[in-house]
């Protein structure tokens, strides 16, 4: 799985992409980010107000309780202010 | 109708921004974009639809964002305007940094930008 971070999600975490493997009872973005933040203090911070986190599948905006695979591209990121 | 945005010389605390640099999620923002512009032809009687937003770094009175919309009836034109600007702002996927004289920090959304999208529904 290839994870993306963005803004100041990317900051604390401290990289803008990683490819990890993950078993498949991790199998939705809140169990991805129950993982992540088991890792290190970094994600645990990142991911300290996880209701406000963004979650992409392969590009797509999906809620976090939608169901990921191992082979998408996953993507979390602050709410966008672009404009 | 045409909207160009520009970058603001002070922040919400009245500071003065020294540069500002927008981080972007390609194909994804492209997409996104690609959607907004869909949404907006399904709604309104339009002819064309035109949006240039930038990318990286940039100063104070540049340019940062375009929205162009030609219609026959000067009010779709004007409600597409808006409703592109409402969507770019909440679901287009750019990330604002502003840059100070001593800190950079990362722009948090307005909820006043998500409250304006109550206005489409």
């Amino acid at each position: 799985m290839i994870i993306k971070y963005f803004s100041w999600v990317k900051d604390i975490v401290g990289k803008s992409e990683e490819t990890i493997s993950i078993s498949p009872d991790i199998d939705t973005p809140e169990k991805l980010i129950d993982f992540l933040i088991t890792k290190n203090e970094q994600y645990k911070k990142a991911f300290s107000k996880r209701a406000t986190i963004k979650v992409a599948q392969n590009k797509i905006y999906i809620s976090k309780s939608t169901k990921i695979k191992n082979d998408d591209e996953i993507a979390f990121f602050p709410p966008v202010t672009g404009g | 109708m045409n909207f160009l945005g520009t970058v603001r010389a002070k922040d919400k605390n009245n500071k003065n921004i020294l540069s500002m640099t927008l981080e972007h999620y390609p194909v994804m923002t492209e997409n996104e974009i690609l959607k907004i512009t869909e949404k907006a032809l399904k709604k309104w009687d339009i002819n064309y639809i035109s949006i240039i937003h930038r990318i990286g770094k940039l100063f104070p009175k540049d340019k940062i964002v375009y929205v162009g919309v030609s219609s026959k009836h000067r009010q779709n034109a004007f409600n597409a305007c808006n409703f592109i600007m409402d969507y770019l702002k909440t679901n287009a996927t750019f990330w604002k940094i502003e840059e100070f004289e001593n800190e950079n920090k990362w722009v948090i959304q307005d909820k006043k930008e998500i409250e304006a999208l109550e206005k489409w529904s």
